[in-house]
């Protein structure tokens, strides 16, 4: 049973540590921590990618985790998830993130898991963010990323797909990073520091904005253009 | 660590932990906004108040906090020596030469910030809370190794940001962070404020810094001259009755300590005035 929930091992920048996404959390954790005790120092000091697969990890579960690598000596660096829950508590501990990417160690990945729904319309997965990015903090994904709260100054935002902000803009936002120029950003108030959709970058017009209102960026003709959002 | 391994200190009561002291850290994520004069005139305010208080300079390398109290003269030990065991931690508490109540733990001048971990300091402000009612902890500029000592022990977290946009951007990265380490929202302390220019439209008004940063102030602190002449002769302004800022820290120490103080008026001009009413709301007073 051991070898099955946990899985450590050393990639080039650190170590990669698999949870298996299904068995109960606590005999989990239990388990990573006597996996790495059994190595006595071993692991001091290295730097961890937690993979968990598209288990929902609650913030107060990953700060534990973070808290048991730190008490023995290594770095919680990045965590890698399915679950939007995951990456949400990732981002609120100032942890990297990497969302739907492929997995460094091969693991077999099921892209289509969120959207095995029977939905109706086909659509690129995304991330949710439910709190206000301040400056600093950064979330990348290769499908859309979807704010609920205000991006501010300093923050930054970089999505293969479509951004949207369900708040004010201030950061920096990168959409259609892969090269997509069909890719927009939406947002309540929109004045970005710099917005990018594909190979082109827009800054907003200094001067000062009257009443906010929601706007749409897109490729237009060439060039970045800001429209009203009409619905 | 093992500060007071074999030394056997004297016997301690028992620690309360939701009666003993507050431990509040003031930070900025900038420099030169005015944390250690900020943390010195609190400090002050608050044993002037009858608390008995403790002052931690955790800027290592870089000590600043014993000289705006005038204090640098007496320093024997330091927080290093404590963390090391060379030292008890009362033979490093320097106490105030007027206010009886009031200790300082300086910095080590010649060690860097790795010289102290964040469970050291944990562990010495455990020490100290069932003697005391506040320590107030000087956290260095930066958001490395430093910042995380600063704010390892803290129960509250004040902000010190001036009204410009460079220093409220690293307030707001600062905001983040101790979200991330699950701290309780800090409180904004608004350093340096010149009503007049915030009138010609020149300088960002408490209003504009709080929508950025959307936590709660807990002051605002006029700009005033005489902060620099009191910090050189190691008087706190806090300690003279009558000046601007003065009154503006005593009045943060009362709202500390849960005293409902309204705001004083910065200036005559009535619309001003009116919106700074408006920001405090009741409670916060």
């Amino acid at each position: 049973m051991p070898d099955s929930t946990v899985a450590i091992k050393g990639v080039n920048d650190g170590l990669l540590i698999t949870l298996d996404p299904v068995e109960e959390w606590g005999l989990v954790t239990a388990e990573l921590a006597t996996h790495i005790d059994e190595k006595g120092a071993f692991f001091n000091g290295a730097e961890v990618t937690l993979e968990v697969g598209t288990r929902p990890v609650r913030k107060d579960e990953l700060t534990s985790v973070k808290a048991l690598l730190e008490r023995r000596g290594m770095t919680l660096f990045a965590v890698s998830s399915d679950s939007d829950t995951t990456l949400e508590s990732a981002i609120a501990l100032d942890l990297r993130v990497r969302a739907n990417s492929s997995p460094p160690s091969g693991a077999a990945y099921e892209p289509d898991a969120l959207l095995s729904f029977n939905s109706e319309e086909d659509g690129l997965a995304g991330v949710m963010i439910r709190r206000t990015m301040r400056s600093g903090r950064s979330v990348r994904s290769q499908g859309h990323v979807v704010i609920y709260g205000d991006v501010n100054a300093g923050a930054e935002i970089l999505a293969a797909g479509d951004v949207i902000v369900w708040g004010k803009l201030r950061g920096n936002v990168y959409a259609g990073a892969d090269g997509d120029e069909t890719a927009v950003v939406c947002a309540l108030d929109m004045q970005p520091t710099q917005l990018r959709i594909a190979g082109y970058i827009a800054i907003s017009p200094p001067e000062k904005r009257r009443k906010p209102k929601p706007e749409v960026a897109l490729i237009r003709n060439d060039r970045i253009v800001v429209e009203d959002w009409d619905g | 660590m093992g500060a007071n391994g074999g030394a056997a200190a004297k016997p301690q009561p028992p620690r309360k932990s939701a009666t003993g002291a507050k431990v509040i850290t003031v930070t900025s994520g900038k420099g030169g906004v005015g944390k250690t004069t900020t943390t010195a005139n609190i400090g002050v305010a608050l044993a002037r108040l009858d608390q008995r208080v403790v002052l931690i300079d955790a800027d290592l390398g870089l000590r600043n906090l014993d000289i705006i109290m005038g204090l640098e003269n007496r320093i024997v030990y330091d927080l290093v020596d404590v963390v090391e065991g060379r030292c008890k931690l009362r033979q490093a508490m320097i106490k105030h030469k007027q206010l009886p109540e009031l200790y300082l733990i300086p910095a080590a001048q010649t060690r860097d910030k790795t010289a102290v971990s964040p469970a050291d300091m944990i562990k010495m402000a455990d020490q100290m809370r069932p003697e005391f009612d506040f320590i107030l902890i000087d956290c260095p500029a930066g958001i490395e190794r430093g910042f995380r000592n600063a704010v390892a022990p803290a129960d509250e977290v004040l902000i010190v940001t001036n009204p410009e946009v460079s220093a409220v951007r690293d307030a707001d990265r600062i905001i983040g962070l101790l979200e991330a380490e699950g701290k309780k929202t800090p409180h904004l302390i608004l350093n340096r404020v010149k009503t007049e220019m915030i009138r010609k439209g020149e300088m960002l008004s408490p209003e504009d810094v709080t929508d950025i940063l959307a936590i709660k102030l807990i002051g605002i602190v006029p700009e005033d001259e005489n902060v620099v002449s009191s910090s050189n002769s190691g008087m706190p302004l806090a300690f003279l009755d009558g000046s601007r800022a003065g009154t503006a820290y005593r009045n943060i120490a009362r709202r500390l300590m849960g005293e409902n103080v309204p705001f004083m008026q910065l200036d005559d001009n009535s619309g001003f005035l009116k919106r700074i009413q408006r920001l405090f709301g009741g409670q916060t007073g």
